[in-house]
């Protein structure tokens, strides 16, 4: 039951305690901007780290225009719903005019989901990267030379946002949409559907050959996908009074890809975690190298990425990383040392040996038990001299 | 001139005719009959005028030496490639031209020759993918991202059938493992079990015993006559093993170089000189 209910809502149940927790400091105490702020930009990573790794990591393709379509969200999202609320003469009510945006920015970057999906079902890999990489450049650019009038050109388009002060009431309503998120990938993903999905990755052709319709598959998730980035987009522009093309691009989409890929590719939890650290990381590296050493802020953030990498996948850090994890770590807080004492048989021993390291040990005793024995005696017969 | 619109025609019969081929049902007894099944790639035939006519409940082979064409039938029987001539009848229903999910969803599962289980799966969702398409275990979308109570039932139905299906097949305590993680003659097995839970009518086995030992073969003989008498089903399976092919099936076709060899009893099929021949040689 503990068991289960860790495995199943162990993320939800973090995430509204930290969201209920924030939101106490704001409310009883002058929160800084700079903290909320902070937040505000974590819950946007979050809900593009999870989306993306909906893609990446349980489709199996490998999409380079996450941030296009947060563009369309941010864009699309913050024009339309001005022009519909405008029409009913609701302008002052901030919080209803940023639902308005958020579903329409989500349904318009669905819609360019489906584009983009179509490309999918002819394309994998490389060449899917390349074509997705484009969409996202493609929508830049539109963004770029369209007229001050429609969407402001290079200059940005002027958008409803929440002011400084009030930061803290978007940061709350991430929490809300990383939960949401949360609730509708992870349902997804434990479902038939989900199942589905993730037979498309582990094999396509058997996966056809199941009846499972590739098509309608693909096309679902990438339309899902863009419709998070596009509500992600729609956070991101509700922080700035000007939503800039140049924001969005491709280092953007990279950076969330980084984001999934240290995280770990097809794991929600790993996603959610790393894309709170790194967001973290940048923020403090921008607050303390400042001056002469902002030059260094990249190379330091590039080597910190570099070394996770090489402890994550280095396949000569193979038993490093069984030592030194966290899974051992939480397993050293919270079960008692294993005993080797109370062990009686064989069966047993071999039964509570899970790790690769103590493996290796009992195979070693073993051998010195053969050492003592028989082995000694093989020697002697064949010796004979002595 | 006259070069030229055959060229047409040949365009039209190919490139047009193929997608629009009207698909007619006919009357058959048979499960499987298929009528002059061909597919050419560029000027290699790699499949040509193959009939093949299977009874209901029947344990049929397929057999020829490598690259005469078998996995080339298979494939064009479930749909991975479209056949240039012929057409195929399930049941008396033509299938021709359709996609592979559809055709699984008609009815024919299929096992593959080098073994494709969804590796980063458990076992046991590896048969419930199989499962999935099915209408007892309809759920929509919506009513899974919701967790409606249908989603639960479902759940618990499908998990159940799976269980059943896998303690045929002897791989009940391995059903939380990776599929990846099991031996090779499980793998083939799970396969099976997968392609069972498409419940299909007819089930085609590609070489089910490559790389089995002797004990292996004899259990999954003993397992392909059980799955026949108790899930009604009708074989059919390519196979190297002569041995288990005269223990197994009741008619064989040979194949070689893509047309059809010798049809018939598998005694005497196999012991057809022209058959002895073309696996020999001389």
């Amino acid at each position: 039951m503990m068991r289960r209910f860790t495995k199943n809502y162990l993320n939800y149940t973090i995430i509204t305690l930290v969201m209920v927790v924030f939101a106490i400091m704001a409310l009883a105490t002058p929160m800084k901007d700079s903290t909320a702020f902070l937040f505000q930009k974590i819950t946007v990573a979050v809900i593009l780290a999870v989306s993306l790794n909906f893609v990446v990591g349980f489709l199996g393709e490998l999409s380079l225009g996450h941030a296009g379509f947060m563009s369309i969200g941010a864009y699309l999202g913050g024009k339309l719903s001005l022009v519909i609320i405008t029409a009913f003469g609701l302008e002052n009510n901030n919080i209803l005019v940023l639902i308005v945006a958020l579903i329409v920015g989500a349904l318009c970057a669905a819609a360019c989901g489906v584009v983009v999906g179509f490309a999918a079902l002819r394309l994998r890999g490389d060449y899917l990267a390349i074509v997705t990489l484009a969409f996202g450049e493609i929508v830049r650019v539109i963004f770029t030379n369209s007229s001050d009038s429609s969407f402001g050109g290079a200059l940005g388009l002027k958008s409803p946002s929440f002011s400084k002060r009030e930061m803290y009431i978007l940061a709350i309503i991430g929490f809300l949409l990383i939960l949401f998120t949360l609730f509708v990938i992870q349902n997804l993903l434990k479902s038939k559907t989900g199942r589905a999905i993730t037979a498309i990755r582990d094999n396509e052709i058997a996966a056809k050959a199941m009846g499972i319709d590739v098509t309608k598959h693909k096309l679902m998730v990438f339309v899902i996908a863009a419709a998070f980035a596009g509500i992600a987009g729609v956070l991101f522009s509700y922080s700035k009074p000007l939503v800039e093309a140049k924001s969005f691009g491709y280092n953007y989409s990279i950076e969330i890809l980084i984001i999934v890929v240290l995280g770990g590719i097809g794991s929600i939890n790993g996603s959610i975690i790393s894309a709170t650290l790194i967001t973290i990381l940048n923020e403090k590296l921008t607050v303390y190298m400042t001056g002469d050493n902002a030059v260094y802020k990249d190379l330091f953030y590039a080597i910190i990425l570099v070394l996770v990498v090489i402890y994550n996948n280095a396949p000569g850090l193979k038993n490093f990383r069984e030592k030194y994890n966290f899974k051992n770590l939480f397993a050293k807080i919270f079960k008692p040392k294993h005993d080797p004492s109370k062990i009686k048989d064989d069966a047993a021993k071999w039964d509570v040996v899970p790790t690769k390291i103590q493996m290796d040990e009992v195979l070693s005793t073993d051998m010195v038990i053969d050492n003592t024995g028989d082995n000694n005696a093989d020697i002697g017969e064949r010796g004979g001299n002595k | 001139m006259a070069k030229f619109i055959e060229k047409a025609k040949n365009f039209v019969n190919t490139k047009v005719l193929k997608k629009t081929h009207k698909r007619v049902d006919i009357e058959s007894e048979y499960v499987l009959e298929t009528k002059e099944l061909g597919i050419t790639f560029g000027g290699l035939k790699a499949a040509q005028d193959v009939n093949l006519k299977i009874k209901k409940n029947q344990i049929y082979g397929l057999i020829g030496p490598n690259g005469a064409g078998k996995t080339t039938v298979f494939n064009l029987l479930t749909g991975v490639y479209q056949p240039t001539t012929g057409t195929f009848y399930l049941n008396g229903s033509d299938l021709t031209g359709l996609s592979q999910e559809k055709i699984n969803q008609k009815g024919i599962a299929r096992t593959f020759q080098n073994i494709r289980l969804f590796n980063n799966m458990s076992v046991v969702r590896n048969v419930m993918v199989g499962l999935s398409n099915q209408p007892e275990y309809k759920c929509s979308l919506f009513e899974s991202i919701f967790r409606l109570p249908r989603h639960f039932k479902v759940e618990k139905k499908m998990r159940a059938r799976a269980k059943e299906l896998l303690d045929i097949f002897g791989l009940l305590d391995e059903r939380n493992n990776l599929a990846c993680n099991l031996p090779y003659g499980k793998q083939r097995k799970l396969e099976i079990a997968r392609a069972l839970a498409t419940n299909p009518k007819l089930l085609l086995l590609d070489e089910p015993a490559a790389g089995m030992n002797p004990n292996e073969t004899e259990d999954l003989v003993n397992t392909i006559k059980y799955i026949r008498d108790n899930f009604d089903m009708t074989i059919l399976l390519i196979e190297h093993d002569m041995k288990f092919v005269s223990g197994l099936c009741d008619e064989i076709t040979v194949l070689n170089f893509g047309t059809v060899l010798v049809e018939g009893k598998t005694k005497e099929a196999l012991n057809n000189p022209e058959v002895i021949k073309a696996y020999i040689g001389g």
